[in-house]
């Protein structure tokens, strides 16, 4: 968790010290001209990144008979509409995929959490004939691709007659490996003199691990909760062949399946896309620095 | 190894934490490692030498290699194969190199770095039902946002981006740089902040232009970052599915039909699960084997940065 900005603080006093270290030079010319090319082709790409999403919203916002007309007409379009969200949430179906994304997000996230941590504790702090053996496994584990397994945990979820549950969404994605990593990373850095005095007061290890290790670990804690929060919500591949109940959908799901029935309905189909993506954005916002923190610390992708 | 050692551990004295404790630690992670990781591993390789259907319960009679050589002579195969591989070739530069770039060009700027942050990785947490829904509707042949634009720079070509199959991969490879630059995007800004600025000061004291710090400086210095990028990137692409079920199904015809597509098609709609753990194996094999170069190359750099 190294990879936190530096606080704007520190920048502000370097650019403002240097003024005096730098001396007149030939280059500070080419320097400024960089810097000004470089904001333009920086600004050019953050509106190409910016359109696609704008123009979704836009299009969410007209009537379907305008989206369907092109591109042109949408964009000219000045009477902004929440018909198609009106729709969509008053069609009931949807609330029925956000309570599904809901409960195996919530769910795959604190089973991870809990899981994963107490397999780091064991892994960090306890020595016990077998580690080393425990340790490649895990090793193992974080090369093993998990969709390439779709047909096998398909199986496998048949045979526990856990198809079309919610548990056969939340279970395959409990042993998400790497949050092992992340959290036997963090508690490694922990200092052993923290729990030593639980011990001599004659904590057992459970109390060790709940009372001293994990609050101490709220930051990790966060970062992986919101990453597999966002993880289990953005699946598509395992809930789409193990979830054919349109009741017992998750919101992906649920959209992909009914996107075909919607024909030309333009501002229907991009409301759904971003109704799908509402509660991400918000949580991204809330914590941002957990999530790119996240990411930057493990190099983790789906 | 498993969780059946455990009472023998017990007489084995350890300083921290004896007996039975440190396996009733592992044993929750340990049991759903098993079940969903390990065991549908084990279980695709044996399923893969039987004739294993869905529709009859158990493993069905011995095939031998008879799923593999079915594979290898197939050509819908190679041809899927091709276009993960395809896929990959077309994203994995873009993705690298335009999110360096963008780094480097955002870690230069002396405010406003969270506004370029937000633009390029906002798309990386959206769900690519989400993203695919958006692309397809921007790539609607004829009154598209694509095609307006390209109304406005010249002649438009008469088929939709995803409709041709010679462009239908490359609109999913657009969609797909616009969804993901944002994940290496961040790690390069992580990768750039830990350069000391002082290192860019002294180099336009002895008056080295931006592009010469760029080359000598943040290049090399970064060749770590890039390494781990580049192979996280290439098992990403190999693993290719969502965007392209949602936005071409495979199509037209099998244009864009990639690995993953053929595997799950297989097994769920011929229901052929030997045939399809045969495919699965041997995409197992390819993503496996740059894994291992991934491991590789970490702990060499990370040997290294311990020698200096």
């Amino acid at each position: 968790m190294s990879a936190t900005a530096p606080p704007s603080g520190m920048k502000g006093a370097i650019s403002a010290a240097a003024p005096v270290q730098r001396p007149a030079r030939p280059g500070s010319s080419s320097g400024s001209t960089f810097r000004i090319v470089s904001a333009i082709v920086l600004a050019v790409f953050a509106v190409l990144w910016l359109v696609p999403s704008l123009f979704a919203l836009k299009t969410s916002l007209s009537d379907n008979g305008t989206a369907a007309l092109g591109a042109a007409e949408i964009l000219q379009d000045w009477s902004p509409t929440f018909y198609s969200y009106a729709t969509l949430l008053g069609a009931g179906d949807i609330w029925n995929w956000y309570l599904a994304s809901a409960i195996t997000s919530i769910l795959t996230t604190v089973l991870t959490l809990l899981l994963a941590s107490m397999c780091a504790f064991a892994l960090s702090r306890l020595v016990f004939r077998g580690r080393n053996a425990v340790m490649l496994l895990i090793l193992l584990g974080i090369m093993i691709p998990g969709q390439v397994l779709v047909v096998p945990t398909f199986q496998m979820l048949g045979w526990m007659n856990l198809l079309n549950t919610y548990w056969a969404v939340i279970f395959p994605q409990v042993p998400a490996v790497i949050a092992v990593f992340i959290f036997k990373q963090f508690f490694d850095g922990i200092p052993r003199e923290l729990e030593e005095a639980a011990r001599i007061d004659g904590a057992g290890l459970w109390k060790i691990y709940w009372r001293v290790i994990m609050p101490l670990s709220r930051p990790v804690i966060a970062a992986v909760a919101v990453l597999t929060f966002v993880g289990v919500w953005n699946n598509l591949m395992l809930p789409l062949f193990v979830i054919s109940n349109p009741d017992l959908m998750t919101i992906p799901v649920g959209l992909a399946t009914v996107q075909g029935s919607f024909g030309q309905r333009y501002a229907d189909i991009q409301a759904g896309a971003i109704l799908a993506a509402l509660p991400l954005v918000a949580l991204y916002l809330v914590f941002q620095r957990q999530i790119v923190e996240g990411v930057t610390g493990t190099g983790l992708k789906g | 190894m498993t969780v059946a050692a455990a009472p023998r551990t017990a007489a084995g004295t350890s300083r921290r934490g004896s007996g039975r404790g440190p396996w009733l630690f592992l044993a929750p992670f340990g049991l759903f490692y098993l079940a969903f990781l390990l065991w549908p591993t084990i279980w695709m390789f044996i399923a893969s030498f039987f004739h294993t259907s869905t529709v009859r319960a158990g493993l069905g009679s011995f095939a031998g290699l008879d799923n593999y050589t079915e594979m290898f002579s197939r050509s819908d195969f190679w041809s899927s194969l091709w276009h993960t591989l395809q896929f990959t070739l077309y994203t994995v530069p873009p993705l690298v190199i335009l999110a360096f770039v963008l780094a480097v060009l955002t870690n230069r700027l002396r405010s406003g770095q969270w506004f370029f942050r937000l633009a390029f990785f906002l798309p990386f947490i959206l769900p690519s039902a989400t993203i695919s829904l958006i692309w397809v509707f921007i790539f609607t042949p004829g009154t598209g946002l694509w095609a307006s634009v390209q109304d406005l720079l010249g002649p438009t070509p008469a088929a939709g981006m995803l409709t041709d199959p010679r462009t239908a991969m490359i609109g999913i490879a657009i969609a797909t740089v616009w969804w993901t630059i944002g994940f290496n995007f961040v790690l390069y800004l992580a990768g750039l902040q830990d350069i000391p600025r002082e290192l860019y000061e002294a180099a336009a004291v002895d008056g080295a232009s931006p592009g010469q710090q760029i080359l000598r400086i943040t290049l090399p210095l970064l060749n770590r970052t890039t390494t781990l990028v580049i192979l996280l990137q290439i098992i990403a692409s190999l693993k290719i599915f969502d965007q392209v079920f949602l936005m071409t199904a495979g199509g037209p015809g099998i244009s864009t039909r990639v690995s993953l597509q053929l595997i799950t098609d297989t097994a769920f709609t011929d229901n052929r699960i030997g045939a399809a753990s045969a495919a699965s194996v041997l995409l197992f094999f390819i993503i496996v084997a740059i894994a291992v170069i991934r491991q590789v190359a970490e702990s060499m750099a990370s040997r290294r940065a311990g020698e200096v």
